[in-house]
C-alpha cells in the first residue's frame, strides 16, 4: 500500500472547497509539465524520467533531514529508501495527475508526494522490530509533581479527571489509539500499519477521543487553556 | 500558571487543538497551496482555515509540512 493511500478520511471540513479551485491560468512550467505527461511516446517518456528525478531529489531531501535520527541505517540503505519513495510517489502522481488543479506550481504539488512516501518509509523503518505499546507506559508526564502548592492542587484535579476520562469515557479502540499516539509517541503511520488501518482513519479516532476528553473536562468545569 | 513545559506539551498531545481542523487527507490535498502562500508571505491561515490547527494536532502532517516548506522555501531563496 502506498503512503498516499494511508491518508484517507476527513475529520472536519472547515474551509470552502473553493480554496482548491483551479487557477484561471496555470503557470507556464506547470502547463508544460502537464502537456508532456499527457503526451505519448518519447515526449511522455522523457517527462516521466524528469519527474522521477524530481521526486528522487525530494525524497533524498527528506532522507537527509531525518538522517540524524536514524544512525543505525547505512548510506546505501537510506538511498534505497529514497529510491523506493520516488518510485511509489511517481505512481501516485501519475495516478492522480487529473487532481492537479493549479492551486500551486506543479513541482510543489509533486514534491509533497515524495516527501510523504519517504517520511512514512523512514518512520516505519525506525520502528521495525519494535513492539508498539498500546497501553500507558507511564503516567509520569501527567503527574502534577514539581509544581507549587496552589498550582499543584489546581492542576492535579484536571490531571486526575483526565486520567479517569481516558479510562471511563473512551471506547477501547479510542483509548488504544490515544494512548499509543499521544502518550507513547508511536508514529501514526506505524500504528496504522500494525492495526491494518490508515492515517486518516486513526486521526479521526484520535480527534473523536480528544473531543470526548475536552467535553468531559468542560462538564467538570475544568479548562486546560486557562491553566 | 502552567509551570511545566513537559506537562503542557503532554496535555497538548492528549487534547489536541481546541478549534476546528481539517483531516489528514484534506491537509495533504491543500499542503502545496498552503506552503506556497507561506513562502510568498501571504496569510495562509486565512486562505486555508483549519489546516494550521491540524498541523498542531498531527505530528506526521506537521513534519511533512516542515519538509515541504524547507524544500520549496530553499528553492525560492536560490
Amino acid at each position: 500500500m502506498s503512503a498516499l493511500s494511508a491518508t484517507v478520511g476527513f475529520v472536519e471540513s472547515s474551509g470552502p472547497l473553493s480554496t482548491l479551485a483551479p487557477s484561471p491560468v496555470l503557470d507556464p512550467d506547470s502547463r508544460e509539465w502537464l502537456r508532456c505527461l499527457h503526451a505519448e511516446g518519447a515526449t511522455r517518456e522523457d517527462a516521466v524520467a524528469r519527474l522521477h528525478a524530481l521526486l528522487l531529489r525530494a525524497a533524498r531531501f527528506e532522507v537527509a533531514r531525518r538522517r540524524p535520527t536514524l544512525p543505525h541505517l547505512r548510506g546505501d540503505e537510506l538511498d534505497d529508501i529514497a529510491n523506493e519513495a520516488a518510485d511509489d510517489a511517481l505512481m501516485s502522481v501519475l495516478r492522480r495527475l487529473d487532481d492537479f488543479r493549479g492551486a500551486s506550481r506543479f513541482t510543489t504539488w509533486v514534491y509533497k508526494f515524495a516527501l510523504l512516501e519517504a517520511a512514512v518509509k523512514l518512520r516505519k523503518r525506525a520502528w521495525q522490530g519494535r513492539e508498539v505499546p498500546l497501553e500507558p507506559e507511564s503516567w509520569a508526564l501527567l503527574s502534577g509533581g514539581g509544581l507549587g502548592p496552589d498550582a499543584e492542587a489546581e492542576q492535579s484535579e484536571l490531571l486526575s479527571s483526565l486520567q479517569s476520562a481516558i479510562g471511563d469515557v473512551l471506547t477501547p479502540h479510542q483509548r488504544r489509539v490515544l494512548v499509543a499516539l499521544a502518550l507513547n509517541g508511536v508514529p501514526i503511520d506505524v500504528l496504522a500499519d500494525r492495526l491494518g488501518s490508515t492515517r486518516g482513519a486513526l486521526y479521526k479516532t484520535l480527534h473523536d477521543a480528544r473531543r470526548k476528553l475536552r467535553a468531559h473536562l468542560d462538564e467538570h468545569g475544568l479548562s486546560p487553556e486557562e491553566m | 500558571m502552567m509551570e511545566r513545559p513537559d506537562l503542557k506539551q503532554a496535555l497538548g498531545r492528549l487534547l489536541g487543538p481546541a478549534g476546528p481542523e481539517v483531516g489528514c487527507d484534506e491537509c495533504f490535498d491543500r499542503l502545496d497551496r498552503y506552503v506556497e502562500l507561506e513562502v510568498a508571505g501571504r496569510d495562509a491561515d486565512v486562505a486555508l482555515p483549519g489546516l494550521r490547527a491540524h498541523l498542531d494536532g498531527c505530528p506526521a502532517c506537521r513534519e511533512e509540512h516542515e519538509s515541504l516548506l524547507a524544500l520549496v522555501g530553499g528553492e525560492q531563496a536560490l
